[in-house]
């Protein structure tokens, strides 16, 4: 096993020393009393308890209902270190965009010899009816989540890039709403850049990119698999906070050439739908036909400009992980610029050399597949027996193109309030973005997710993860 | 407002009104049973039928046994219609009308889930019954507080009250039916004292008890009774109250979409039925006959709602 390289703790210098995003924090936390802030912890359970803050979780019997839990320590990122970040966020989103305009265009970057065609073409993501349609003002992802991972005081790193339905943005909002409540006295002394106004935003930004067909103010629901899906409480908070109808695909149904929900009063057409289902259950006549969860003619609707779709269909090619190791190249041949985010050097097992490469260090390396998510079917080298590592490697060497490989990274920590007192536990960053024509809009801070387990690096909330609240604190 | 909000908000409410309906029946059998004639089975019976749940019940269990019938109307998993299934749909229903309902709205409801949830965990043993049953009332209470407190007057507020009328006219109307033999013209019409037990347990299981006494101290007569039940507009169980506030409330839904509502013009002609109509009138005719066919209509109006609002298609 390799030795685990040391980590960069965001809090601590190494002779425990606050540093400089942490100081007020620090005298404040030195000053509590340990009783006192466990029963803040417990109380901070409480209050996501009791406004039903959960997502579900199917087992054979009954429902059950899960709080992700939640670390009263926050992650604290400075004015300074933030406007370098947002720019480098905000560059890595235009060029997303760019990059869906082009390739269901013209495909400059494959004509350039920038990318593969094989990539595009062959990609599940890749949606051929999206071919040479622009989505209305010319937005293909209103919503990005781009997930970041810290190796040193000034290394950020891109993780992943979440370009289809990224989730995580109501954990943003009600741990600060929790921490307030909590902690009131902190936000007092400390200039923590405020968060609550992106339902507002993510509306204004919905309505900025009404279709042709929209004559009045836009209306804009939000379509949700239904209740039994994990994410439901955070489709009815947004859908609340905006004052849009959550909608399900059974409310609706086309009328008039219109995309309509059943009202009291009616059929009522819908403008722009925030939708947070995956592209496949979308529309049954185009993608499954089975899915009874979509809506069957949206597709033909939206290329004829009466509905706006959100994120546009296809997105998902721009955070696929095959992609991914391209992105550096995206960035600079779109903006014309040196990527300000790194990318996590990346193996692509499709090559021969690369994955000679991974299989010879597997047990240093993390895979994983190139159209996984959530945390599922990948592998941590280090943290593999070897059993675990040999079966892997049959695997990789079966459908070498399906993995993409990436050294195991020191990430950050961040210390958690546990029994025993502050105990460092690994964490990542994901920033929310909301594009519109005009206007990139990045909320302060993200949702910080934390491996719980000591020494994991897995964040995963589906795999034992937790959050944090993330501020921005204006610098002095 | 979507339909199946409507149609949410307006069950929500429906399943609150039995769950307290069930918790106060539930506290009138036990009463009975702590101060009456211990080996009588009939008033879990009779209860069990005012609640329809009486064949059910005896498909799956031998006697009508107290501690039995409290599980099976509080928790028993046999009972699709149990209490604590009542409070897990109406927070179900909660969550998904969440743009539409207040944060307070939507808090309360949830900790009555959690509180029933809790208390339900195991059978509830007798020594805990009656804080149980105490509990269950003062969550539901503070959920139509907060309904009261801070929901705005809009649609979302009258299909709430329409949900939680219907069901309270159907539950008195099945209540009153269960008992009616009690209520009948050869036992008691002319004016001749009724049994006490049983009038006791007609007031006490629709929160009567003490406003009766009020209005007539020492006179309980069938006719008194019927009167009050059916036709008081003062008491907030009546029928005849229900009706008053179905038209109010279907009236404000019909103004404020701007429709002529059919169902509104059915609520006003049954509450307008109830000003012709009197105790002795109800009972000469034959007080079943009456449920039966209120009953119906009271059905039918629900299906008009749903209809006209679209709450399912």
């Amino acid at each position: 096993m390799a030795t685990k390289p040391p980590c960069f703790d965001e809090m601590l210098n190494e002779d425990g020393t606050p540093r400089a995003a942490y100081a007020a924090y620090h005298k404040w936390f030195s000053e509590q009393d340990s009783t006192h802030l466990k029963q803040k912890a417990r109380d901070a359970e409480e209050f996501f308890r009791r406004t039903g803050i959960t997502f579900a979780v199917y087992g054979d019997d009954e429902a059950e209902e899960r709080l992700i839990p939640f670390d009263i320590i926050p992650r604290i990122v400075t004015a300074r270190q933030w406007t370098k970040l947002s720019r480098g966020i905000e560059q890595r989103v235009r060029a997303i965009n760019a990059f869906l305009q082009d390739i269901y265009h013209r495909q400059e970057i494959v004509r350039a010899g920038r990318l593969p065609v094989d990539l595009l073409v062959k990609n599940e993501a890749f949606v051929s009816q999206m071919i040479g349609f622009t989505p209305p003002g010319g937005v293909y992802t209103h919503i990005v989540g781009i997930d970041l991972v810290r190796t040193g005081p000034d290394e950020f790193m891109v993780l992943e890039d979440n370009a289809r339905t990224p989730s995580g943005v109501s954990y943003m909002l009600e741990n600060r709403e929790t921490m307030m409540n909590m902690f009131p006295e902190l936000f007092s002394t400390i200039r923590v850049r405020n968060v609550s106004d992106y339902p507002k935003n993510l509306r204004a930004s919905l309505s900025r990119v009404a279709p042709p067909a929209c004559t009045g103010d836009p209306v804009v629901a939000v379509l949700t698999p239904g209740i039994h899906n994990s994410a439901y409480f955070e489709h009815a908070f947004l859908a609340d906070q905006m004052g849009a109808e959550l909608v399900e695909g059974h409310d609706i149904r086309i009328v008039n050439g219109r995309v309509a929900m059943r009202t009291t009063r009616g059929y009522q057409p819908i403008d722009v739908l925030y939708r947070r289902l995956d592209d496949d259950y979308l529309d049954p006549l185009i993608f499954k036909p089975d899915s009874v969860l979509g809506i069957p003619g949206i597709f033909d609707l939206y290329r004829a400009g009466k509905i706006t779709i959100a994120n546009a269909p296809g997105t998902g090619i721009a955070d696929d992980k095959a992609i991914y190791s391209y992105m550096p190249d995206i960035v600079e041949f779109y903006t014309g610029e040196k990527p300000i985010l790194k990318n996590v050097d990346t193996w692509r097992c499709s090559e021969p050399d690369s994955l000679a490469y991974v299989l010879d260090h597997l047990s240093e390396l993390v895979v994983k597949e190139v159209h996984g998510s959530g945390g599922y079917g990948m592998l941590i080298g280090p943290a593999a027996s070897k059993k675990e590592l040999a079966a892997f490697a049959a695997k990789l060497r079966a459908k070498p193109a399906n993995y993409i490989a990436q050294p195991t990274l020191a990430l950050s920590t961040i210390p958690i309030f546990a029994n025993s007192g502050l105990a460092p536990r690994h964490v990542d960053l994901r920033p929310f973005v909301l594009v519109s024509p005009d206007k990139i809009d990045i909320t302060p801070g993200g949702l910080t997710r934390v491996a719980l387990r000591k020494g994991s690096l897995v964040v995963n909330s589906s795999q034992g993860g937790g959050t944090k609240d993330s501020w921005v604190i204006e610098d002095d | 407002m979507l339909g199946k909000t409507a149609s949410g908000i307006f069950w929500m409410f429906r399943y609150l009104e039995r769950a307290e309906n069930i918790a106060r029946l539930i506290e009138t059998g036990h009463r009975f049973t702590l101060t009456r004639n211990r080996g009588r089975q009939d008033e879990w019976r009779s209860i069990l039928s005012a609640l329809g749940m009486d064949a059910a019940y005896r498909a799956s269990h031998e006697e009508y046994n107290a501690a039995q019938v409290v599980d099976y109307l509080l928790r028993d998993k046999t009972n699709p219609g149990n209490l604590r299934n009542l409070i897990d749909s109406a927070r179900q229903n909660a969550r998904t009308t969440r743009t539409a309902i207040t944060r307070e709205l939507w808090e309360a409801v949830n900790e009555c889930w959690i509180c029933v949830n809790d208390a339900l965990k195991r059978q509830v043993r007798e020594a805990e019954l009656p804080a149980t049953i105490d509990l269950i009332e003062r969550q539901t209470a503070q959920v139509r507080g907060a309904l009261e407190n801070t929901m705005l007057r809009n649609d979302g507020y009258n299909f709430s009250r329409v949900g939680n009328f219907i069901e309270r006219a159907d539950s008195m109307a099945r209540l009153l039916d269960v008992k009616y033999y009690v209520l009948l013209p050869s036992v008691s019409f002319v004016g001749s004292s009724l049994d006490n037990i049983q009038w006791e347990t007609i007031l006490r299981s629709t929160s009567a008890y003490s406003a009766y006494r009020w209005l007539y101290p020492g006179r309980a007569s069938a006719l008194g009774i019927a009167d009050f039940l059916i036709l008081d507009r003062r008491f907030p169980r009546s029928l005849a109250f229900c009706y008053g506030k179905l038209t109010d409330n279907l009236r404000h839904l019909a103004m404020s979409y701007g429709v002529q509502s059919d169902s509104l013009t059915e609520a006003e002609r049954i509450y307008a039925g109830f000003a012709s109509l009197t105790a002795a009138s109800i009972l000469e005719d034959g007080l079943h006959e009456f449920l039966v066919d209120f009953l119906a209509q009271n059905r039918r109006l629900a299906a008009m709602v749903e209809q006209e609002y679209r709450f399912n298609s």
